[in-house]
């Protein structure tokens, strides 16, 4: 059971990654990682919407009718996400002005209704529970490693500090500009997965990989 | 994982069969049948009564600090673009120097039956009753409409007004931008420009709240000889030699249409149709208390 939990938690980091191998909830993973400090409390917020909702989704399983099975986990999804916007609005306002209208959006983040129908269906509270944890933090692997890369390019600063001095300001760094609009989270999301893909070679597509056997419910 | 993967497509219908008893809970129904009417009605009505709960138990019960935070948020601002803030001290004791004024726009005089703390001049700009709609020839801030009234903050010294605080806001790229414009005694000289709302590309147009490029605005002047507003973001770096530099802003690298914006909101509110008449007036009784 415990080494079932762990591997719960664990797998989405690397090994069955929500991004890299699902390839679910890009789109935010584009839009809230021009900075490190948005991106890391949108993972917050992510990890926090997919755990909960996958927990009271498994709380009811049993009794969700299957007719309206997607409007109940949406339903579950949506108030979550308010009630997370409404917290950050009153703890975090800061940053809630930056994430700005991508807090609501977590509702259309497919990760957190695949889990919910993919895993929290079928599982215990629990376990359910901690696979919302394990995919929201596999989500921020990437928005992290993404976050780093557009900030420290695109401004030479992480977290706001000055780690590169701009030309403008005197210093040595002309920052990339491509870094701080979305097509650029594309390519390091791309470079990353090649690199997962690279050193974990079992990730790769094989030519008869079946496509309808992935879930996914992407809406770009 | 992968296997729960990939038998998810067939969910349907292992969920509802496939599954543990049911407890045998006196209720019955608990043991309907999961796909019959009654329970799919009752379950939808069940849930959304639970979440509305939830939904509507935290958007009250955090009202109170949401609004503290906005407000304040907007009195740090205030604080900031002026020049007063100080780290760590309290924003509410600070802002007791600033003194807020409701101004009709059209005649510049001061509206005495608004209430600076009850007038809230964003709504107003959307109350038919309160606002007026801009001709599209002279809407350069791409605003549409905008309330009658506007509500300035002053800070005085020496009984004197030191400061002109006056909101401004308009269209950038993507964006309304909203700040606040500080303009000396002389409602000429521009002490500060801040902007505490918008959602330009974070390096590009956002480099509006950039320290070192607000440091730009300080002791630019407004108005032309004319009378007419004449400030101007340009496109790279201003050429000092030439005389219009004094009305004249270094743009924002890769941010012209940001730059742009910022040209044409604070010609617009500045211009007659904005804080003009009202800006007229105070030069006027400055020249009286000479």
């Amino acid at each position: 059971m415990t080494h079932d939990a762990q591997k719960v938690v664990t797998d989405p980091l690397l090994d069955n990654n929500p991004i890299a191998l699902q390839v679910l909830g890009v789109c935010s993973a584009l839009a809230v990682t021009t900075s490190l400090a948005t991106a890391l409390i949108m993972c917050l917020a992510l990890t926090a919407v997919t755990a909960c909702s996958n927990a009271s989704i498994s709380l009811i399983r049993n009794h969700i009718p299957s007719s309206i099975r997607i409007i109940v986990q949406m339903t579950i999804i949506a108030s979550l996400v308010i009630v997370v916007d409404q917290l950050l609005k009153a703890y975090a306002f800061e940053t809630s002005k930056q994430l700005s209208v991508f807090v609501g959006l977590i509702i259309t983040n497919c990760i957190v209704l695949g889990r919910a129908e993919a895993y929290a269906m079928k599982n215990g509270v629990g376990l359910s529970f901690l696979d919302g944890i394990g995919n929201g933090l596999g989500y921020s692997v990437i928005l992290i490693f993404v976050g780093v890369f557009r900030e420290l390019l695109g401004a030479g600063k992480l977290l706001g500090y000055t780690i590169f001095p701009l030309v403008s300001d005197g210093g040595w760094f002309t920052p990339i500009g491509l870094m701080l609009l979305p097509p650029s989270a594309f390519f390091l999301i791309g470079i990353f997965i090649w690199g997962l893909r690279a050193w974990k070679t079992e990730q790769v597509e094989k030519s008869e990989y079946r496509i309808h056997q992935v879930h996914r419910t992407e809406v770009l | 994982m992968s296997e729960n993967e990939s038998c998810a497509t067939s969910n349907e219908k292992t969920s509802v069969q496939g599954e543990q008893p049911v407890p045998s809970a006196s209720w019955n129904f608990l043991k309907m049948s999961n796909d019959s009417t009654a329970k799919t009605i009752i379950v939808a009505l069940l849930l959304c009564l639970v979440c509305s709960v939830i939904v509507s138990t935290a958007a009250v019960a955090l009202k109170p600090i949401q609004l503290k935070n906005k407000s304040l948020d907007k009195k740090r601002n205030i604080l900031q673009v002026a020049g007063l803030y100080q780290e760590g001290k309290s924003i509410e004791n600070l802002f007791q120097q600033v003194e807020a004024k409701v101004v009709d726009l059209a005649s510049g005089e001061y509206a005495t039956d608004l209430q600076p703390g009850m007038f809230d001049q964003r709504k107003a700009a959307k109350d038919p009753q309160q606002n007026i709609v801009i001709p599209v020839n002279q809407d350069i801030a791409h605003i549409k409409q905008r309330a009658k009234h506007a509500t300035v903050y002053l800070v005085k010294e020496h009984q004197a007004i030191k400061y002109f605080i006056l909101p401004v806001h308009g269209y950038g790229l993507w964006s309304t931008l909203y700040g606040f414009v500080v303009l000396e005694k002389d409602a000429n000289t521009i002490y500060g420009l801040q902007f505490y709302e918008h959602a330009e590309t974070p390096g590009l147009g956002g480099e509006v709240d950039n320290p070192s490029w607000r440091a730009k605005w300080p002791g630019k002047l407004v108005y032309a000889s004319s009378g007419i507003p004449n400030i101007e973001v340009v496109r790279g770096t201003v050429d000092r030699s030439r005389p219009e530099a004094i009305h004249q802003v270094d743009g924002l690298a890769g941010a012209t249409l940001t730059s742009r914006g910022v040209s044409d909101l604070l010609r617009y509110w500045l211009s007659d149709q904005g804080f003009g008449p009202y800006l007229k007036i105070a030069r006027s009784r400055l020249g009286e208390s000479l």
